[in-house]
Formats: structure tokens, sequence, C-alpha cells
């Protein structure tokens, strides 16, 4: 029984089929047909990168990119950086007042849906009167993801040895510089993980930032999401695709950083 | 005045107290033994003594400086780590300089002291080497190069060799003796393993609930251990318990529901309590087929105890028998095996005499 299972029956390569194509056929769909030539979407005229051209073209939609881009590169920055705070609180600080309520609260973003986060931060920017567009948008994700990078962060620092520390402030280093020159190398690729995934994040997102973005600073899913409201142009085709292809390198370097970091705590012990 | 005065220290973690009130001297150049049970608090006042754990209550004076409430950084101890702790992000090189970097040593005296140590532990050609490119045994070289390279006035070692083989055990047991005899340096480990205790130390003190139960060199902690306890903590005992029915010029007589009266030698200090136990080793007991001759001659009582074999196990240096005796209770005998062929060699199910001398019991309050 136990040999038969781990064996590819042709059920299971059925049903692995199924469900791979399932996930990724409209995905290749859409990929497909940003190379198509014809300007309707459902008939195939040939190949071409003409769509392509097209969108390097549309200053619009390359303005919504540049602003993606560059909300998801501050935000993630400023998630990792409070994110990594965090995880270091909860992970190394003492059993404070109000731990659990702390760490319950962190991972609220995690299950909360994301009209909710957004009109409450749409609320609260109306309510301090701040103008909308990139800072708004940017402090909503940092507030989206910064949960993530504790996450990912703090189990890896669960994972280190404490004696490392404990080992280096007994070779001379205050508690400050033990991390510093410890710990930190150590969970480097986590919080590298962890800036990966803040950034993709941010880039996926459009429930929050439609609610927190202000005229003529469209976020690119904001964007295309409201050209496809007027009927889809084969050049929405070409954005995925280029979207999709940066999303892929991300998440394949945040899994080898997280690979490295794992391999890496287990070569911490001892044998 | 002595180099380490641990003065009635206390831990408690919640209502669990690790430390009870613990007093201790260690002399300058020793090799100390901390030994007992998991539980027992010796990680807890090595952790002490290291500075990552601060006393409830009590003095730690390290060369007339009470240290109990200093930062480990700024202790002239070390610690060497059950698991090693070395930094897997450098190298053997900048593991055993790590310490020294800190200590703002210039460049040069870092790389000869360096290159010191690593010819003191044997690991020339490893420097560039990360840790998880060594054996364990070679991780074990690097973490004890890495504490001795401050020189420390006290080093503390945590189960240094728990996570070796046996055989490697042993040889860096001679190693680290050899090594400490050399530097002239102060040891303190802890271990659960009293072989390894007994090999290395040369003072132990057991502890047990968070207390100094005794404090003694190898030979008297195994000959004269202060209570029962110790005794059967530390190697095999047979025990019997009765009571004192007679006293004569040093020779007591005790009546045992399970070997009939024993004669035991009293020794220092004399026995008060009437319902005691006699003790005796193993290897003290010998095994023969018939009785030995009488006391006549002999200068001492010897205990003679009448049973079957039921049990043999050949170890290789010695063979351990198990006896039953006629009232049920077993006597554990180990004698050494001195002749590659043994004609003698006692079978299950044998009759034979169980005797020991008085002089080789011991007794204990119960």
């Amino acid at each position: 029984m136990a040999r038969a299972a781990t064996r590819l029956t042709r059920f299971n390569m059925t049903s692995l089929a199924a469900g791979l194509a399932f996930l990724y056929l409209p995905i290749v769909i859409l990929v497909i047909y940003s190379f198509n030539a014809s300007r309707l979407v459902t008939v195939w005229g040939g190949w071409s990168l003409r769509w392509y051209h097209e969108f390097f073209n549309d200053r619009a939609m390359l303005d919504a990119a540049w602003m993606s881009l560059s909300v998801a590169a501050v935000s993630a920055t400023l998630a990792t950086l409070l994110g990594t705070l965090a995880a270091v609180g909860l992970a190394r600080g003492e059993r404070f007042r109000g731990r659990a309520l702390f760490s319950g609260m962190l991972y609220s973003p995690l299950v909360m849906p994301e009209v909710i986060s957004g009109l409450s931060l749409l609320l609260l920017f109306v309510a301090l009167n701040a103008e909308r567009g990139f800072w708004t948008v940017t402090i909503a994700h940092t507030t989206l993801t910064m949960c993530f990078v504790t996450v990912v962060v703090q189990s890896r620092l669960t994972a280190l040895d404490r004696s490392l520390e404990e080992a280096a402030m007994d070779l001379g280093c205050d508690p400050v510089r033990a991390f510093l020159m410890v710990t930190l190398p150590l969970i480097v690729p986590a919080i590298v993980a962890g800036w990966m995934l803040a950034f993709t994040l941010s880039l996926d997102d459009v429930v929050i930032a439609s609610f927190t973005t202000g005229p003529g600073s469209a976020t690119l899913p904001i964007r295309i999401y409201s050209e496809v409201r007027l009927g889809v142009k084969p050049e929405i085709n070409a954005i995925c695709t280029l979207v999709i292809a940066m999303i892929a390198v991300v998440i394949v370097i945040a899994s080898f950083a997280s690979k490295l970091s794992s391999s890496q705590a287990e070569s911490a012990a001892p044998l | 005045m002595p180099l380490l005065r641990i003065e009635g220290v206390a831990k408690s973690f919640g209502n669990f107290r690790a430390v009870d009130k613990l007093s201790l001297d260690i002399r300058a150049g020793e090799f100390f033994a901390l030994l007992g049970p998991s539980g027992c608090g010796k990680t807890t006042l090595l952790r002490m003594l290291a500075g990552f754990e601060t006393p409830d209550e009590g003095r730690i004076l390290l060369g007339g400086n009470d240290i109990a409430q200093v930062l480990p950084h700024e202790r002239p101890v070390n610690m060497m780590f059950q698991n090693y702790a070395l930094f897997p992000h450098l190298s053997v090189r900048d593991n055993i300089a790590f310490g020294l970097k800190r200590a703002g040593m210039a460049r040069k005296d870092i790389a000869t002291r360096v290159a010191e140590m690593v010819a003191l532990v044997k690991l020339e050609g490893l420097e560039k080497r990360k840790p998880d490119q060594l054996s364990g045994g070679q991780r074990q070289r690097v973490a004890l190069a890495r504490s001795l390279a401050r020189r420390p006035q006290v080093l503390l070692l945590d189960e240094p060799l728990a996570a070796l083989d046996k055989k490697l055990r042993e040889s860096t047991q001679g190693e680290l003796m050899e090594l400490q005899r050399r530097l002239g340096m102060t040891f303190i480990i802890v271990t659960h393993d009293q072989e390894e205790a007994m090999t290395m130390a040369g003072r132990i003190g057991v502890m047990d609930a968070g207390r100094l139960v005794q404090v003694a060199t190898p030979r008297n902690l195994y000959e004269a251990p202060a209570s029962r306890w110790i005794a059967e903590f530390v190697g095999d005992i047979n025990l019997f318990n009765g009571q004192v029915t007679a006293r004569d010029r040093g020779r007591l007589t005790v009546s045992t529901t399970e070997a009939g009266a024993l004669a035991v030698s009293e020794l220092w200090p004399p026995v008060t309590k009437e319902v005691v136990s006699v003790a005796i080793r193993p290897e003290k007991v010998k095994l023969s087929r018939r009785a030995p001759a009488t006391d006549a001659g002999a200068s001492q009582a010897i205990n003679r105890l009448e049973g079957v074999v039921i049990d043999v196990n050949y170890l290789g240096g010695i063979t351990s028998y198990r006896v039953k005796l006629e009232s049920g209770a077993v006597v554990r005998s180990s004698m050494a095996n001195t002749a590659r062929l043994d004609v003698d060699a006692y079978l299950a199910g044998q009759r034979v005499v169980a005797w020991f001398t008085a002089d080789d019991c011991l007794v204990l309050e119960q």
C-alpha cells in the first residue's frame, strides 16, 4: 500500500494534470494571447509583440506601473523594517505584559477581509485630512504586509539557537552587538524573503489600494481594472504577462532565500 | 581566599527552586566537576557563573569581587556550550578570533593567538572551514579553542563531551585534562556522566534538587559516599537494610532481613543511628564455589552469603553476576576477567558463596 502510494498511478497523474490545468490554464491562455496580433481578444491573428509595444508607449499605463513599483518597493522596505523589529520583540523580548495581545493583533491583517482594512484606513486618512495618493497607499500596504514579514522572520528567529547569542555575549559582545554580529547575519535570508513577499503582495493588491489611493495616482492593478471595464484590450494581456513574469522571478528568489535560511539553521545545530 | 567563592546563591524559576542556597569554594587551577541528575540545578549554577542568569540571592566572588550582577560580556569567565554554539556564518579562524576582536586586541596579536589556539586543539589546516564542514569532534575542538582564546580566569564547560561518541569522548577527556594541567587554568565542568566526572575532575560536587550534597575527590565520593542517595547515584551498589545489634571495638553487627547478620567495620564518622543500610560495591563482592577460610587467621571478618547465580553478563573487562540469596534478595558481583581462558567462570544456576570483608562495607543512614 505504502509503495503504491508513492508511485504515480494513472489516477494520480490525471488528478495532478486536472489540478494544474485548473490553476494555470487561464494564465497560459492569457500569456499566449498577449502575443496575439489581432485586435480582438478572442480571435487568434498570429504571433506579434504589438501589444507590448503599445504598452511601452501608453503613458498612463506606464505611470501606473511606475506608481505600483515604487509603492511596492517603499512599502516592502518599511514593512520589512517594522516587521523585523516586531519579530525580534516577540521572539527575543522578555515576556512583557500584553505580549499575547500584541502578537494576536499583529496577525490580524492576515485574516481580516481586505475591504474592512481598506475602509478603516480610508476613514482614518479622511479623518486626518491626509491627501490621498502615493503615501496613503504606501502606508496602507505597509500595514498589510508587515505581518507577513513578522511571521517569516519570527519563525526563523525561533528556529535559531539562543545559545549563539549567549556565546557572543560570553565572548565580549553587549546584547546589541551580539544581535548585530551574530543574529542579524543569520536571519538575513528570512528578511530578504519577507521583503520579496511584501513586495509581491503590494504589487497584487487592488482592494486596499482602491480605497486609499487618490485621483491621478492609480496603481497598475487599479488602472487595469478600470480599463477592463471598458472592454478587454490585448494590451492588458501584455501587461499582465509582464507582471506575472516579474512576480515569478521574485517568488523564485524568495524561495531560494528561505531555503538558504533553513539550511543554515540546520548547520547551526551541533551534529 | 579561593579563586571563586559561591556564597548562599539561590535561583528560582517561578515556583521551582533550581538552586537552593548553595555555597562552594573553587581553588585556582582546579578541575572541578558539578555532577548530578538532569534538573538538579547544575546547569543553572553554571549559567549564573557565566552571567546568563542572575542569582535571586547570595554572592559570587571571583578573586574577591562580587560578580553576581555583572553582565556576561564583562566577566573574565568563558563558557563552552553543550551544543558548541559555533557561529555558522563564520570560519573556524573567525570563530576563534571573535572574542579577541571584541577585547580590542591588535590585529597581529589576534593572528598569533588564533594560530596558537589552532595548534593547541590540533586543527591546523581547517582554519578556513565553516562549522558545517567539520565533524562533531572538530566542532568540539573549535568550541574549546574559542572559549580558551581569551584566557579566561575560569573556563565553564557545559556537558562538553555529550555529543561525541564513546571512543572520541574518552580520548577527548584525556586531552582536556592535559590541556588544563598545561594551561594551569581553572575548569568547571557540568556533567551528568559520573565516569566522566571521576576521570577528569580533581574534586566533584554532587548536586541534587538545587543543593550540593557532597564535595569530594572521586575516590572519596565512590568509597565514602555521604548518603544512600549518593551511593546509589555514583556507581552500582548493593544495599541491605537492617538494625545495629552489637558494637564491639569498631566492629558493628547489623542484622538484616535480606542477608542475615553482617559484620561491618565502623569508620569515621561513627554511626549514631540504629536503623541503617549496609552498602557494598559489586566489585568488592567475590564469588567462590565453597565458603572461604574462616575468620581465624584472617585479619578481618568476612561476610558470606549463599545463593544461586541467576544472571551472568560478560562485559569484556569484567563479568557481572547476579546472585539470588535464600531470602530472595539479589546481590550483584563483578569480577575482573584477568585470564583469557577462565575455567572458573560461574554459570547461571550454579550454587555459589558471595563474600566480602567487613572493611569493604559502608554503613549509611536510611
